[in-house]
């Protein structure tokens, strides 16, 4: 009855192009960003950021950068919390060599160092598909795991292995606190998500869906199929190459090589599985879900008063977990963002029927 | 009627694509042997054949997407071995397929606008930012599109997603996304192929439409003997990967050879 695009006329192609058609969205979103910026500050706890709103912000980034290739171009990686590691390691180098850089210098330069190396990686992408590229991803992974840990000058020979970051600063502002490292994340996943939305409905994100959708017909229209599936992983690379940089810097703050192992790489997979491939808004709901489901699950038995032992609530929690995913994947194959898809096209026609 | 296509006669041109002895095998099997025709520009050249003949193969060849063992393909006054499909793309050949071969993840508009990408310019940069440049090509290319998407009276699903469309409409989209690229030659590959008699009316009606208003050269594949009779200027005939006839309508019906691979010879 409220939700509906009635009367809503569009006079121009820009307004027909823009990103939010409707005004009940528009209205939506600006609710949402008030909420982000100004309620949510005042009212979280200090466990609620650290351990649920700021990995949330930085695995989402890592999930879109992730489901720009796999999502959208169609190229399936094993490997790339190997690019979160070489952007986190890049930034330290950077930070530690450098030290007059901005942060936010730094940021990008990770990234692109993060989309030099998901370059050279995604070559075998030229030649396979599907689960055989998936599997020479996984190169990236042992490769990358490999070289951080044997390779001592890009820990800069710490004994233990494991590195140090001093708090980030940004033009004078030191991020430190819980609430600060939030809004900081927030405002970088924000202009993150803008450009990613920017590039899948552009020229650049159509030659992705088209290669994923049907490559021969990609080519027979022009489209490279060297150029767009290069470029795929460049961007997606970038993008976790940031999250990875962020997650060490602001998340972490002290990390050794077995922070993006590969249990990382098939937890970002997850997230936009079950989040939905090839949608922006599916790679916020699957790393919600992945974050949020294990709390949940540790706090139930609490909440219920059932006295069980940590061991147990621990296996317990595996258990329920995996057969959540399962759940999840037989329920709605496209993931959360279809189920929302569907609400809102059930919210437009509602209270009646058809 | 004479007069009528005695007009088309008028209009059609010099030769713009010629095949000379073109083989092409998989392995042990031939799927075509020495097939030499030519196509002139602005008329309409089908393939015809028995099923298994090869005419999906040649279009292939021409395409770029097959590479022949031996021939040669003259295009607008160049020699070719074998084709690029992006140069072919550039050099305005467009190609719809038989087994749809849409994008079928993005809705109709974005299917047509990918038609559109060769000519689009603005660098990654831009295209992240949505900057002037960036914002004003999508815009102009939108322009083109929607005339496309008038032409082929497809308003009504723009936003739709192309996998949930209709058999018969999917075919129209996979025409509206070759004709966006604004091609000189269109290779049709069975655009009625699996369609009602009603849905192939408005095909005939389409493809005759595109070849008088755009002046584009189409060579077409079809099984639908009927339409290639009524819609066609001259006919090729392959049967096994040879050519086995080639002229006008009239005299393709009248080849006894023609006649033999479609009906079967008495022995």
């Amino acid at each position: 009855m409220f939700y509906r695009e009635n009367g809503q006329f569009k006079s121009s192609y820009a307004s027909d192009q823009q990103m939010l058609p409707i005004l009940q969205d528009r209205l939506f979103m600006a609710g949402l960003l008030v909420i982000a910026f100004a309620a949510v500050p005042f009212f979280a706890t200090d466990y609620l950021f650290l351990s649920l709103l700021i990995p949330f912000l930085i695995l989402a980034l890592a999930a879109i950068g992730l489901n720009l290739v796999v999502g959208y171009c169609g190229q399936i990686s094993l490997g790339h919390a190997a690019f979160m590691a070489v952007g986190a390691y890049a930034a330290y180098n950077l930070v530690l060599r450098l030290p007059q850089l901005n942060f936010l210098v730094v940021l990008v330069l990770a990234g692109l160092i993060a989309a030099a190396v998901g370059l050279v990686f995604g070559i075998p992408s030229l030649r396979i598909k599907g689960l055989y590229l998936g599997v020479a991803t996984l190169a990236a992974q042992f490769f990358m795991d490999w070289l951080f840990a044997r390779v001592k000058w890009f820990t800069n020979y710490a004994h233990s292995g494991s590195v140090q970051t001093a708090p980030v600063e940004v033009f004078g502002w030191i991020v430190d606190t819980p609430v600060e490292k939030y809004l900081f994340l927030l405002v970088v996943l924000i202009v993150f998500t803008l450009i990613a939305k920017n590039l899948v409905r552009s020229h650049i994100g159509r030659e992705w869906m088209a290669i994923r959708d049907m490559d021969v017909a990609a080519e027979v229209i022009g489209i490279r199929p060297v150029y767009a599936k290069l470029t795929a992983f460049a961007v997606s690379s970038f993008y976790v190459g940031v999250a990875g940089a962020l997650w060490g810097f602001v998340h972490l703050g002290s990390w050794e090589p077995l922070a993006f192992s590969l249990t990382l790489s098939l937890n970002l997979l997850f997230m936009i599985i079950i989040g939905g491939m090839g949608s922006l808004l599916g790679s916020y709901f699957g790393a919600a879900f992945i974050l949020m489901l294990p709390i949940l699950l540790n706090q139930v038995p609490a909440m219920l008063g059932v006295p069980i032992s940590t061991a147990m609530a621990s296996h317990l929690e595996f258990m329920i977990f995996g057969a959540l995913i399962v759940f999840f994947l037989i329920v709605e194959p496209h993931g959360l963002a279809r189920l929302w898809a569907i609400g809102k096209e059930k919210l437009r026609l509602w209270p009646f029927p058809h | 009627m004479t007069g009528e296509s005695s007009a088309r006669a008028g209009r059609i041109g010099e030769v713009i694509l010629a095949v000379e002895g073109v083989s092409l095998a998989f392995g042990g099997v031939k799927a075509l042997s020495g097939v030499s025709f030519d196509v002139r520009e602005h008329e309409v050249r089908a393939i015809i054949g028995p099923n298994g003949a090869g005419k999906s193969s040649m279009l292939n060849v021409i395409n770029g997407v097959y590479h022949p063992q031996e021939g040669t393909i003259h295009y607008q006054g160049r020699e070719y071995h074998d084709m690029d499909p992006h140069e072919v793309a550039l050099s305005g050949i467009a190609r719809t397929f038989q087994s749809l071969a849409l994008f079928k993840g993005m809705s109709v508009l974005d299917n047509i606008m990918s038609g559109r990408n060769l000519k689009m310019r603005s660098n990654i940069l831009l295209q992240a930012m949505r900057l002037g440049p960036a914002l004003r090509e999508e815009i102009e290319h939108r322009e083109v599109v929607e005339g496309i998407i008038d032409f082929l009276e497809i308003q009504a699903y723009r936003k739709t997603q192309v996998g949930r469309l209709p058999y018969g409409l999917q075919k129209r989209v996979d025409l509206a996304r070759a004709l966006a690229m604004e091609p000189r030659i269109l290779l049709l590959d069975e655009p009625m192929a699996g369609m009602n008699m009603e849905e192939k009316q408005d095909m005939c009606r389409f493809i005759l439409d595109v070849n008088d208003q755009f002046g584009t050269t189409i060579v077409l594949i079809e099984h639908d003997m009927s339409v290639v009779m009524d819609i066609s200027d001259r006919v090729v005939v392959l049967d096994y990967g040879k050519k086995i006839g080639d002229g006008s309508p009239d005299e393709v019906r009248a080849n006894q050879a023609v006649v033999d691979a479609y009906l079967g010879v008495s022995h």
